[in-house]
């Protein structure tokens, strides 16, 4: 059997699927990957399941070394330099790693999370019908735990598929939209207006349980305890100090500060895609408009096998290399890991 | 004649935003055990009548959180049907099962143990009897998995929680925060004051059943010494429950 061998790799790395739900009541919280879309992408390209597991790898770099055979893998999410043996690889296209090559991945840009996806998935024992790492529960296979050296992911030996990319919609740095609640109604007008016309950035401590936000105090109209209630993905609870903490998918499932809004749930990946320091705003959106984006979110991830393409041999992506010239730094047409950035990275779901 | 009082007419819950995915329903603001027998109502209710689009429910002190799938219905249609199956009489708690779970109280089980006697005035000893001496219903499961939150904590045991929380407690830390007392199965991080630990494990994976309490479990706590505690402990470590079912 065909492996990955971990040779090296950054913390906030963890293998996650689709998360484990059902549970909650008994406060086990689902997990899963932070960016569902390029979840869905990333093993969308190597034919796997939507929510199939894959290796969630953090900002900083890794490199993974096949053995026993070759393994076809898809890097999907954040971008970041990629290659396997020196030879590139695009963030949003499916690559084989030959028996003994390593393939090596610097930082993420513009992004904070990729995707390894491995073709015919992660060998694991699934808790709850998840391979998804808590760590904190002690759940997570096969490792329960975010990932280290010398680790093995198990995987099917390769296919010999031609290799593909993914076409995403462009990346969007539109405003992070918010429905209001469940507890808006502890927050006086002029503190929402100021927590919708202020830059926020994301604070460099935070991790899957939560984003703490840096950016003006919000005041609480009656102080900061509330009786606990549930939390949802995207809940954005100010605590005493009145710098929101956004609660990811390892937050504690009931929490006791009051809950000013909530990220909707067709942003969430991008808004966890934010790199800390990065500034960006929220804009409030009505319940409609919040429940019509989730719908075509979830259209565009019935959608991805539909947007699969050939590599051609000159594969030249004009739009995304012109987007990389106009963001201000000269990119070579070449080098494709100075411009790829046809991904899942930060892409919105409109 | 005496004439019968008509049942207290029940305010209707207030639904709330909680993202495009989860609608809180909200019965109370406060700590209030009539609210939370009225989110178990609708937890149960919902259970056994399993509404179109709903993926999951998650009941708290004084609300539901009901998870749905937006694509399959709507913060507005789900809504409604919530509204109609919180208009359902609550029902008298007929089948209660009641657990007594052993607790060794104070020394490094229960390290704040004798702060907490020298806070309310009296001996440790009595903070032992009148903690074990109460009769507590779990409100809810919350937090970090099998965390279980009682209610019906003595207005004698009562007190702010601490103002410094600590970054690690026990697994098994049982303890009293504000007006509530709970049992914790992890590790982890509380503001609450450590009175004992159990070696009960709330949350066992691999176990069957592998989430021991339910929202509505009734609860009383019987104090062990250290030894016994430690066999008990060993015991819940090789999958035995510990906990004394006393009725189903």
């Amino acid at each position: 059997m065909s492996k990955l061998v971990v040779t090296s790799i950054g913390p906030a790395s963890s293998v996650q699927d689709g998360g484990r739900p059902g549970s909650q009541r008994y406060g086990l919280v689902p997990s899963g990957a932070m960016d569902r879309l390029a979840l869905a992408a990333g093993n969308t390209l190597v034919g796997n399941e939507l929510f199939a597991a894959t290796v969630e790898i953090g900002p900083f770099g890794a490199v993974f070394t096949a053995r026993g055979g070759a393994v076809r893998i898809a890097l999907a999410g954040a971008s970041r330099n990629a290659d396997i043996a020196g030879r590139p690889v695009a963030i949003g296209s499916t690559a084989t790693i030959a028996d003994g090559e390593a393939l090596t991945l610097g930082f993420a840009r513009g992004g904070s999370f990729s995707y390894l996806a491995i073709e015919g998935g992660i060998a694991g024992e699934p808790d709850f019908g998840s391979l998804s790492v808590n760590a904190r529960a002690g759940l997570g296979s096969p490792y329960p735990r975010p990932l280290q050296a010398g680790d093995e992911l198990q995987a099917s030996p390769a296919s010999a598929a031609p290799e593909r990319r993914i076409e995403l919609p462009a990346a969007t740095k539109a405003p992070i939209r918010v429905v209001w609640g469940p507890q808006d109604d502890e927050f006086a007008d002029e503190a929402k207006k100021l927590f919708l016309d202020s830059e926020w950035k994301i604070s460099a401590t935070s991790d899957r349980m939560g984003y703490r936000l840096e950016g003006p105090v919000i005041k609480h109209l009656h102080g900061h305890n509330i009786v606990s209630d549930g939390t949802v993905n995207g809940s954005l609870q100010v605590p005493g100090n009145g710098q929101p903490i956004v609660l990811m998918p390892d937050r504690g499932t009931s929490g006791g500060y009051p809950k000013i809004a909530t990220v909707i749930s067709a942003d969430f990946g991008r808004f966890a895609q934010t790199p800390a320091g990065r500034a960006f705003r929220f804009e409030a959106v009505s319940m409609a408009e919040a429940q019509l984006a989730a719908r075509k979110f979830w259209e565009l991830l019935r959608s991805l096998p539909d947007r699969l393409r050939p590599i051609e041999s000159f594969d030249l992506n004009i739009d995304a290399l012109q987007d990389a010239n106009v963001a201000g730094q000269a990119v070579s047409a070449v080098d494709v890991a100075t411009w790829q950035v046809a991904s899942a990275d930060v892409a919105g779901p409109d | 004649m005496a004439e019968t009082l008509p049942p207290p007419r029940l305010l209707p819950p207030r639904l709330l935003q909680s993202g495009d995915s989860a609608i809180t329903v909200e019965f109370s603001r406060n700590i209030d055990d009539a609210a939370n027998r009225r989110v178990l109502a609708l937890d149960a209710a919902m259970a056994s009548a399993p509404v179109e689009g709903v993926t999951e429910t998650v009941p708290t002190y004084r609300s539901l959180l009901v998870h749905y799938d937006p694509v399959r219905t709507s913060f507005e249609a789900l809504g409604e049907q919530i509204l109609a199956l919180a208009k359902l009489p609550v029902p008298e708690a007929t089948k209660t099962r009641r657990w007594r779970i052993p607790v060794v109280y104070g020394g490094e089980h229960g390290v704040d143990l004798e702060d907490v006697a020298k806070a309310l005035k009296t001996t440790p000893d009595d903070i032992v009897a009148r903690h074990a001496a109460g009769d507590y219903r779990v409100a809810m499961i919350g937090f970090t998995p099998g965390w279980s939150y009682l209610s019906g904590l003595s207005d004698s045991l009562q007190m702010p929680r601490r103002q410094n929380p600590r970054l690690l407690t026990p697994a098994g830390t049982v303890s009293i925060g504000g007006v509530q007392t709970g049992v914790q199965c992890l590790a982890g991080p509380s503001g609450w004051h450590l009175l004992g630990q159990t070696a009960v494990r709330t949350y066992q994976l691999h176990r069957d059943p592998t989430f021991l309490l339910e929202p509505g479990d009734a609860i009383t706590f019987a104090p062990v010494d250290a030894r016994t505690f430690a066999e008990q402990d060993r015991a819940a470590a090789a999958g035995e429950i510990v906990a004394e079912l006393i009725t189903s």
